[in-house]
């Protein structure tokens, strides 16, 4: 039963700023994902909020207490570690055992908690060997049993994921949906760099740029009603597509005269003032479509891609360099080299002022 | 002068001489088993089979002879009498027995035993947690890894200066007895206190080696990974718990290999207790006695049989310390 809730976080090194203006309400039983490309300063948060990291501007409060200086062993949390971090000279039991045992808990209390911890993760038959005969799978699994154990509060993910093998990474990523699916009532925040690792578990996303947040949402939310041009990109595979143009028709639907010669019709309102206006356009690769109509797009296909299910048309580079990206459903390899004219549905348009989404202005 | 000349010389002809050894058996090699023409494989392969004897060669020869003979001849020796003439059985062995001294010698060389390599493991790791995270702890490593570079006999002068006795009456110069004296005590001859002698050469020691156990220890506790650490503290582990419970038993490891390197120093002890004390006033050692025995006693004979005393105990701490060592690689 934790809600989380961050007023004017920052953090420096120094004289230099790597986090800023950081506000976010967490409730209790809420899985938030902090994504955003490296450097962003994810890891550096959730370190904050872990306490490894010093809060050097801002107020960080757990159910309404202040923790900007409380060690981290009193905040009520517990940290799974990219690196699983797991204590090498002691056993899987040990390992899980050990806050408890520093925090003086009977022998039996002990006992059964790690025994119960070890009967969710199916690591019962590993109690009592060394972290280095396990692989890596279940040493992810003793890394979230030793959390487990202390029943905190929050639960902390660091990338968890990012050693383990594709195959496992998609099983474990499944046991720490059903992991959160029986503990409705603990919160847990989790980082990491892949998408689909956040599409999947979160219930919000944050998506974190450029020292600051850049988005706040459930994950279906950033795809179809991106705040700004870096969300609309980093969310969704292959990145949206954008092209400039310009406003030539207000009203409740918007049309746009894209720059290299296409139309498109918008279902996004503007007022008459937005005449003329440039414009970002952004529609998704998954969302462009062959048209014998009025074409948003024309080119011609330089490379696909096929996938199988799907068939990914890179068209030749615009003069200004941008890329379109199509893809479409079923197999088009016949598509390579010939000149395709692509629209899309006015509803998945979206359109960017400044970099900014006009749906949030 | 001449001895300046003497020392380079020497390094030039042993550094170039090395060199040349290198280059010149490489290349009497290649033109044996020349690497092309039509066994080209097989030549290849046969000079990388001989290629590594070639290098060990030097090594074996000078072992063989500075080591492995001098062992056997030490073996010969030790069953024959002071001229080495004259075979006597194990006469010199027991002798060895019922001889004071030897048993003063080995009462003194467990005490050290005892003490040194653990004060100096301990010193050292403390120096190695402590000056890990402060901004001059390299300055610091720096003035406790000093006196490695002291040779023991250099060490052991300043140390005697450090316990001098000038007798009453005279200004004393010894560090500690101007400091016994500043306190208002009264100066002592500080070598020739019975038993807490034996304590005050060792610390010599101690002080030489805490530098060499710091380095090692401290490059083992940097090697820890730091989430390790970090999970500890999430896990509300105090400093002291998180050094004891997290990270020694992290470098036990290093700790045993550095322990057992200074153990193995210690048995062979000598050169502290020559300068200092000669072995006089109950501080005597193995290895001062067998030297004793050997240049002052002309005794071939007890010397070699105190030399395979010092063997023996050596030998079964040097196998599992290169066991250790090896696992610690690894």
């Amino acid at each position: 039963m934790a809600d989380l809730k961050l007023t004017n976080v920052e953090k420096a090194y120094g004289e230099v700023k790597v986090l800023s203006n950081i506000n976010l309400d967490i409730k209790t039983g809420e899985l938030i994902v902090f994504v955003g490309p490296s450097g962003c300063g994810k890891s550096t948060l959730l370190r904050m909020i872990a306490g490894l990291e010093r809060i050097t501007g801002g107020d960080f409060a757990i159910d309404g207490m202040r923790m900007n200086d409380v060690p981290p062993a009193q905040r009520g949390i517990a940290m799974v570690f990219q690196s699983y971090a797991l204590y090498p000279h002691m056993t899987v039991r040990d390992n899980m055992a050990f806050a408890l045992k520093i925090a003086k808990k009977s022998a039996e209390e002990i006992r059964a908690a790690v025994d119960k911890a070890a009967h969710i993760l199916q690591l019962t038959p590993y109690l009592d060997r060394l972290p280095k005969a396990l692989s890596g799978g279940q040493r992810q699994r003793v890394a979230i049993g030793r959390a487990i154990v202390r029943d905190p509060k929050v639960y902390l993910f660091d990338e968890p994921l990012s050693n383990l093998d594709a195959a496992l990474r998609v099983a474990t990523r499944i046991e720490i949906a059903q992991l959160k699916e029986a503990m409705p009532d603990s919160t847990m925040i989790y980082v990491t760099h892949d998408q689909v690792e956040a599409m999947t578990l979160a219930s919000r996303i944050v998506v974190l740029a450029g020292g600051g947040i850049s988005q706040v949402g459930t994950p279906l939310d950033l795809y179809e009603r991106p705040e700004n041009e870096f969300v609309a990109q980093f969310i969704g595979s292959p990145a949206m597509n954008l092209m400039p143009g310009e406003v030539v028709e207000t009203g409740a639907e918007t049309v746009i005269r894209l720059d290299h010669g296409g139309v498109a019709r918008a279902a996004i309102p503007t007022q008459t003032a937005d005449m003329g206006m440039k414009v970002k356009l952004g529609v998704r690769p998954e969302d462009l479509a062959p048209t014998e109509g009025e074409p948003l797009f024309t080119g011609e296909v330089e490379i696909t891609e096929a996938l199988g299910e799907v068939t990914l048309l890179y068209f030749k580079r615009q003069e200004d360099g941008t890329q379109v990206v199509a893809k479409l459903p079923g197999i088009h390899s016949e598509l390579r080299r010939k000149p395709v004219r692509l629209s899309a549905d006015p509803k998945k348009i979206h359109l960017f002022h400044n970099g900014r989404s006009l749906l949030y202005r | 002068m001449e001895q300046l000349f003497m020392a380079s010389a020497t390094i030039i002809i042993g550094v170039f001489g090395c060199v040349a050894y290198f280059f010149l058996s490489n290349m009497a090699l290649d033109a044996l088993y020349p690497p092309r023409g039509p066994n080209a494989g097989a030549n290849i392969s046969r000079a990388t089979a001989i290629r590594p004897w070639l290098f060990l060669l030097p090594a074996i020869l000078l072992l063989c002879v500075y080591l492995v003979y001098p062992f056997f001849v030490s073996v010969w020796l030790s069953f024959h009498d002071s001229s080495g003439n004259r075979f006597v059985g194990a006469a010199n062995y027991t002798w060895l027995l019922g001889d004071e001294k030897f048993r003063e010698s080995m009462k003194n060389n467990m005490l050290w035993l005892l003490v040194v390599p653990a004060a100096s493991t301990f010193f050292g790791l403390l120096a190695a947690a402590l000056t890990d995270r402060i901004r001059w702890g390299n300055l610091a490593k720096a003035l406790i890894f000093m006196p490695m570079a002291i040779s023991f006999i250099g060490a052991s002068v300043i140390w005697k200066f450090i316990y001098d006795y000038r007798g009453e009456g005279q200004r004393e110069i010894g560090l500690l007895n101007a400091m016994v004296e500043s306190f208002g005590g009264s100066a002592q001859t500080w070598l020739t206190i019975p038993f807490w002698n034996n304590f005050f050469l060792m610390i010599v020691l101690i002080w030489i080696q805490t530098g060499f156990a710091m380095v090692i220890l401290s490059a083992a506790l940097r090697g820890i990974p730091e989430e390790t650490v970090e999970a500890a503290i999430l896990d509300g582990a105090s400093p002291l718990q998180i050094f004891f419970k997290i990270k020694v038993p992290q470098i036990w490891g290093t700790i045993a290999v550095v322990w057992t390197t200074i153990t193995i120093t210690v048995l062979k002890v000598f050169d502290i207790v020559l300068a200092m004390t000669n072995g006089q006033w109950g501080t005597q050692v193995l290895a001062n006695l067998m030297f004793d025995w050997m240049f002052r006693g002309n005794d071939t004979g007890r010397a070699s049989a105190i030399a395979l005393v010092i063997m023996l105990l050596v030998t079964p701490i040097m196998i599992w310390n290169i066991r250790n060592a090896r696992a610690e690689m690894r």
